[in-house]
């Protein structure tokens, strides 16, 4: 995608406080493309946070962001997803009501172009493009490995399969970047091993991933590269071996040891 | 036999005003026509409640505005005395501004808030075109304008009687036409858009407006989009009313006219076009049928118990109860809003 070797994603000294709270107190970090970097940290730390000033839900109070070499918009969600990052949520937020595949379809919004004249007339370019999105879409459908639920509605999906259905749209927005939050919440060790398996292939195809995740683990296993947030501070990012025996890793995890 | 179905549905619609009008009478097709108006009003809201599930309450200013559009420039207010070819797009695309004027403020807000804003706006309206008669005198005031050109496509005016043959084509029937025109091409559209990636987008924003902002829908654009489309059916609507009473007056366009409109749409099943056809002329002609109870009193009773118009308020407020408990998604609903409502 980029022949020049230089991170994906860089991150200025983020601030965000929610009235006395800060969530976020100065985090910057750098992703390599095509990588896939975990994001860890007790509860509190800011990762859900840090996603969301990321993705344009947040804006921050201090501190930008640059992608592909270029300033990211704060504040605009819609945006960052046009440049390239595409997100799934903590607390699956499908489209409950609408079909497994309109959903992945919606995902295709921002790379189509089809408006109202092209939709009432049904010009050529609108059915051609309409074709390509529901190819697409099947396409991604089975990537993930849901293509025996297209055509069910996304509520009533069993939970690892909404995982991966917004894994699924989210890949749709054709993304440099992939955002998960908590994507092996509440799975089982068979569905977790089949999600690691997955998330691999999205970087194989070159595509970064960071995600949230809770357990170290299953993400020490995973990931290129762990950063790993405490009271909104970046306390240490680097491959995983170096940061599971980073003395403030484990106090953030442990406590200190008393003497 | 589909395509069989299809042609028995039209010949039935072609036929329906000179049968009505040979067996009832002018009254009841004019009792159609106003139907056909208010299914063109309530296909107009389904997009923006409908499909973008915003809230609105005031939705009847748009008919207002579409109507004043057309008074206004065809009429002797100002001498003025446009073609309908010209009126009728130019009202849709002030009303599609005036969508666009109440959408930027609003897009914020959601559900009851929006709804509040809303009701705002179409009172707002109602009360400019009541009090635009001085100092300038622009809309005639409370009067209203009057004695506007009746519609005429080219130079066959809707407005006279006509004879083809056998038949006898008076203006309620020939204005029914026009109108049947008018309700057919909204069809289109809306059944259109709502299966194209602009629907899509309103429907992922209708589910959850943050998931669809992530996934790169520019919720605003796509908001104020619905307002406007949702508007210039209004607007349409407004300019085909004015042409065929050849009235108008602010007190047509009351906030009880947009309950109404809300009410078919919701009582036929938001989100689904057959569903708001159904519930638009159900509550627009039967109120009128029930006018009918009076003298049905009168001949069982010996007297009037019930005044018709209380007895027809009673009767669509029990009718809504009753929706509400049994079926809260309307008569024929949309798949997803069933989902919603029943789960499955």
């Amino acid at each position: 995608m980029n022949s020049v070797i230089k991170p994906l994603l860089r991150a200025f000294d983020i601030h965000k406080s929610f009235g006395g709270l800060k969530a976020l107190g100065g985090v910057s970090l750098n992703l390599e493309q095509a990588s896939i970097t975990g994001l860890i940290g007790p509860n509190g730390a800011g990762k859900t946070t840090f996603f969301n000033v990321l993705t344009g839900i947040y804006k921050p109070d201090v501190g930008h962001m640059e992608f592909r070499g270029k300033a990211l918009p704060a504040g605009l969600p819609h945006v960052v997803a046009t440049r390239g990052i595409a997100r799934t949520f903590q607390n699956i937020r499908l489209f409950a009501n609408m079909t497994v595949l309109e959903n992945v379809m919606v995902g295709r919004h921002v790379r189509t172009s089809a408006g109202v004249l092209g939709a009432v007339f049904k010009t050529a370019a609108t059915m051609r493009e309409e074709n390509a999105i529901t190819a697409r879409a099947h396409e991604l459908l089975k990537y993930v490995g849901i293509e025996a639920r297209t055509h069910h509605v996304a509520g009533t999906l069993s939970y690892g399969d909404q995982r991966r259905l917004e894994i699924a749209r989210a890949l749709a927005t054709d993304p440099f970047l992939l955002a998960l939050d908590e994507p092996a919440a509440g799975m089982n060790a068979s569905e977790r091993t089949q999600l690691g398996e997955l998330i691999l292939r999205i970087r194989e195809d070159g595509r970064a991933v960071l995600l949230i995740e809770h357990d170290v683990k299953w993400i020490m296993k995973l990931c290129d590269c762990v950063t790993v947030l405490d009271y909104g501070l970046c306390i240490a990012q680097g491959p995983p071996h170096k940061v599971q025996n980073d003395p403030r890793v484990i106090e953030a995890y442990l406590g200190v040891v008393a003497t | 036999m589909k395509r069989l179905l299809w042609g028995v549905a039209a010949l039935i619609l072609l036929a329906l005003p000179l049968f009505t009008d040979a067996a009832l009478g002018h009254g009841w097709v004019r009792i159609l026509d106003f139907a056909l108006l208010y299914v063109l009003l309530a296909l107009g809201l389904n997009i923006v409640v409908g499909y973008a599930g915003l809230l609105d309450l005031g939705y009847v200013a748009f008919f207002a505005v579409g109507a004043y559009c057309y008074a206004l420039l065809s009429s002797p207010q100002f001498n003025l005395h446009w073609p309908l070819w010209v009126l009728l797009p130019l009202g849709a695309m002030v009303a599609a501004c005036f969508g666009v004027l109440l959408g930027t403020p609003t897009l914020r807000l959601r559900g009851d808030y929006l709804a509040i804003v809303t009701l705002g706006f179409g009172e707002i309206i109602r009360i400019f075109l009541n009090n635009l008669g001085a100092p300038v005198n622009i809309t005639n005031g409370p009067q209203g304008i009057s004695g506007i050109d009746s519609l005429s496509v080219g130079s066959y005016n809707l407005g006279q009687t006509h004879r083809w043959g056998l038949f006898e084509f008076v203006p309620v029937v020939n204005a029914y036409y026009l109108f049947l025109i008018g309700v057919l091409l909204a069809i289109v559209f809306s059944h259109r858009l709502e299966r194209s990636r602009i629907g899509r987008a309103w429907a992922a924003i209708r589910e959850d407006e943050i998931a669809a902002a992530s996934m790169g829908i520019n919720t605003r654009n796509l908001k104020l989009l619905a307002f406007a489309m949702g508007a210039s059916m209004g607007g349409l609507s407004g300019g085909l009313f004015a042409g065929f009473q050849g009235f108008v007056s602010p007190e047509s366009f009351t906030l009880m006219e947009s309950v109404m409109i809300l009410c078919m749409v919701v009582l036929g099943g938001m989100g689904n076009i057959a569903g708001v056809v159904l519930g638009a002329v159900l509550l627009s002609v039967l109120p009128e049928a029930l006018r009918a109870a009076g003298p049905l009193q009168q001949e069982w009773l010996g007297r009037v118990v019930l005044d018709p118009s209380n007895l027809r308020l009673l009767m669509f407020g029990c009718a809504l109860v009753l929706m509400m408990l049994l079926r809260p998604e309307g008569l024929l609903p949309a798949r997803a809003r069933k989902r919603e409502l029943h789960g499955e």
